[in-house]
């Protein structure tokens, strides 16, 4: 030891870089696939709106797709410059998924630069869609491998260590490891649903600002119908990862569900503070953990009892985990809620306090995403690789992160700004009533089919 | 050829290919600073813009790729580097930061400033100044090992005059190479009044760069005796570079073959930059690490070469759709096109 003040500091700025790189790179994974929904959709109806829909998302999209770049390239240079002797030991082991994120990146980078670059360039709009596929499959890719590289941080596999020395390497198992189908399937469907609600959030914002136009009220129904779809797909796969937990990592589960004694039939703890040892104000739901954690109300459940105290995570990750749950919970019903009214006529879907909710929707889901990542990487404490090495083992011996970690606040706070105030000049400079006027297209839809 | 072999030469492939598109990019926005500053702005810059607006991100991926195979196929390298290179490399990221995203705020976004303009020219000069002492560390003397692990002598490395001379021959290097790029596009865009800048400019920091570069090998002599005596060995490579140089500068003095001139540059420094990387071998960092000793296991190398020949296979064809789009396409360079999202 000896070399705790790096190690904090490389730990804070680690989670600074993630957490504001998140933000940018589920955007960047969810807002192709919604840009090419809306694209195809104005094709098939023969409808401009969604056509301008997708041009001005895509135009968006730049502004954020370049802050994700530049902050990825940060995170990947982070983790060498961080974390040597972590990415040491396992660049032998999982560097291949990391390296083939680079191919998906470099492929995602050629084609968003030819179908910005080409728009009304080919008379037929379905020509210039199929340019945005790379474009879509790119991004999904460079969460898939950068989110196996993480799965196998939690669950390490494809290699043997026989006194000291890593042998009997597989890259391929490595990659194929017990957290990553989980993983990667949470990961992909939570940008989608987050990208969905921050788009529909956009929508609601403007018809509260005084437009009225159709072209905001068909971005919502489209976007709020793609988030509730992939909002109930969120909880279906949380409701595996949870399980995968109980198989694999049984001390994150039990530190995130405060379950300090192994039992059968064990209940969920649901809220609540905790006050030394002891959970107050909690709701218990009986059975409910052991349904959650092998679909058995009699299951026996592992708790904190069986680990030593040096290999539990902090016990705050349950705050983390209910944020996270009630978030996905609470878009589930509110997006419910619009489809429901929407088919239903209900006259409140269209008032102020309904569509406030909505524009809370976009923030909110973000949180939901920084709080889930939180979660998983604290609740893999103290280990950075499970088992094999603890996080203070791993960090730089520099005495210089501090410092680093100044300058590097300084810049996301640049980027953040700089991002939010171009993005809201673009789209304000630029009204869609302007710019329907401009391309002469009012006569599109005026309804939208429920 | 051994798979170590394999691995290195693929990644300084791709630093050549860095070297080459990230020197036409920070060239660019230093000259558009440039003429800016001196009331010429309108003759750079839509021939500038034209350029950078569809390939501005790809240019950052050849440097992705090139840190994440490095760990890759050296994964010892992180070690070494990760921790003697915080500093540099966190000041080369910020940059490079503030470069990129300010890029796109501006050309897609509408921020136009001023000011906006002169940082991201001179952030063109401080990132290869930054990258580039890398370099100079590599050839070794100013990391130390002590109990904790490598530590960076900085009052070493910044009153080394070598470090100096490799950061004044990455400037002159890429505003050269950049000049003589955009000469050809300038041309190729058929505007007469910014092919005339460019050509100057190209031929002003020709001699310098050449210079530059010859010093650097008079200091490695002093510096790093074996390295140098292994770039003796190799003296025909550079003699064929200054070749290559002289008829760059001798086809763009009689206003002829631009793009032929171009391609003569690259020549030149494909192999100035090789020979440089051959009398290197096998040192990643003097005295410390060699490709041998901080090469990963077998199974990850070829697993690494697979993914790289398919992902090239996919690449190859995407890079050439992107240069028939743009920057071959007399169309879209010539500004009767402008198809923008």
């Amino acid at each position: 030891m000896g070399n705790e003040e790096a190690v904090f500091f490389s730990r804070v700025l680690t989670e600074l870089t993630l957490s504001f790189h998140i933000i940018y790179a589920t955007i960047g994974v969810g807002i192709p696939l919604m840009i090419m929904i809306a694209q195809w959709v104005g094709i098939k109806k023969n409808d401009e709106h969604y056509i301008l829909l997708a041009r001005r998302w895509a135009r968006g999209f730049v502004i954020t797709v370049a802050v994700g770049v530049v902050t990825g390239t940060a995170i990947g240079l982070q983790l060498s410059l961080l974390w040597p002797n972590f990415m040491e030991l396992v660049g032998h082991i999982i560097a291949l998924p990391l390296f083939m994120e680079v191919f998906a990146f470099f492929f995602e980078a050629i084609f968003l630069g030819i179908y910005l670059y080409t728009w009304d360039r080919f008379e037929d709009q379905r020509k210039h869609l199929l340019l945005l596929i790379p474009v879509a499959l790119g991004a999904s890719f460079s969460a898939v491998f950068i989110t196996i590289v993480n799965s196998f941080m939690n669950t390490p596999q494809g290699f043997d260590i026989v006194d000291g020395q890593i042998v009997n390497i597989s890259p391929v198992l490595a990659m194929f490891n017990p957290a990553m189908p989980t993983k990667v399937a949470h990961v992909l469907v939570t940008a989608y649903m987050a990208s969905a609600f921050v788009l529909a959030a956009i929508g609601a914002f403007r018809l509260l600002k005084g437009s009225n136009h159709i072209y905001h009220k068909k971005a919502v129904f489209l976007t709020m119908k793609l988030g509730l779809i992939f909002a109930i797909s969120t909880a279906l796969i949380g409701d595996f990862a949870g399980k995968f937990l109980a198989e694999y990592q049984p001390e994150k589960l039990a530190a995130a569900e405060w379950h300090f004694e192994t039992e059968e039939g064990a209940p969920l703890v649901l809220y609540g503070v905790l006050d030394e040892e002891e959970v107050k104000h909690a709701i218990r739901i009986p059975y409910a953990l052991s349904i959650l954690a092998y679909s058995n109300p009699f299951a026996e459940v592992t708790g904190l009892d069986q680990f030593a105290d040096e290999d539990i995570p902090p016990l705050y990750i349950h705050y983390l985990f209910d944020a996270m749950v009630t978030i996905g919970m609470a878009m589930i019903g509110l997006s419910f809620i619009y489809l429901i009214g929407i088919w239903r006529k209900w006259t409140f879907i269209e008032t102020n306090w309904f569509r406030w909710l909505i524009v809370l929707g976009g923030p909110i889901s973000l949180i939901g995403i920084e709080v889930g990542w939180w979660f998983t990487e604290v609740g893999r404490q103290p280990w950075i690789l499970r088992g094999i090495m603890r996080t203070h083992d791993a960090a730089t011996t520099s005495g210089q992160v501090d410092k680093m970690l100044i300058l590097f606040a300084c810049l996301y706070l640049v980027l953040g700004v700089g991002s939010a105030v171009v993005l809201s000049r673009m789209f304000k400079k630029n009204t869609v009533e302007q710019e329907l006027a401009d391309r002469k297209i009012e006569k599109a839809g005026d309804s939208f089919d429920t | 050829m051994t798979l170590e072999i394999v691995g290195i030469f693929v990644l300084w492939l791709f630093l050549f290919g860095y070297v080459i598109v990230a020197s036409i990019d920070f060239g660019a926005g230093f000259f558009n600073a440039f003429s800016l500053f001196r009331g010429k702005q309108h003759i750079l810059n839509s021939v500038i813009q034209r350029y950078l607006s569809p390939v501005w991100e790809v240019t950052n991926v050849f440097l992705v790729f090139f840190f994440v195979g490095i760990v890759g196929f050296f994964p010892k390298s992180a070690y070494y580097y990760g921790t003697t290179l915080l500093v540099p490399v966190s000041i080369a990221i910020v940059l490079l930061a503030i470069r990129g995203s300010y890029y796109a705020f501006t050309t897609y976004g509408g921020l136009k400033d001023k000011r906006y303009t002169y940082l991201y020219g001179l952030t063109g000069l401080f990132i290869p100044a930054s990258l580039s002492i890398i370099l100079t560390i590599s050839e070794g003397g100013f990391v130390s090992m002590n109990d904790k692990g490598p530590v960076l002598d900085y009052w070493a490395l910044f009153t080394s005059p070598l470090t100096w001379s490799i950061v004044v021959l990455s400037l002159t290097a890429v505003l050269y190479i950049s000049a003589v790029f955009l000469t050809w596009y300038a041309n190729y865009a058929k505007d007469e009044a910014a092919t005339n800048l460019l050509r100057k400019y190209a031929l002003i920091w020709s001699v310098p760069s050449i210079i530059t570069a010859t010093g650097i090998i008079v200091e490695l002599r002093f510096h790093n005796l074996e390295h140098f005596t292994r770039i003796m060995d190799l003296w025909w490579m550079f003699a064929l570079s200054v070749l290559f140089f002289a008829g760059t500068v001798f086809l763009l003095w009689k206003r002829r073959a631009y793009g032929f001139a171009f391609l003569l540059v690259c020549g030149q420094y494909y192999l100035a930059f090789f020979a440089y990387g051959i009398s290197h071998y096998p040192y990643l960092l003097y005295p410390y690490l060699t490709i041998y000793d901080s090469f990963t296991n077998e199974a990850m190398a070829l697993s690494l070469i697979i993914v790289f020949i398919a992902g090239l296979g996919l690449l190859l064809p995407s890079l050439y759709l992107l240069l028939r789009l743009f920057l071959f396409n007399k169309d879209y360079v010539q500004g009767k096109r402008d198809n923008h999202a």
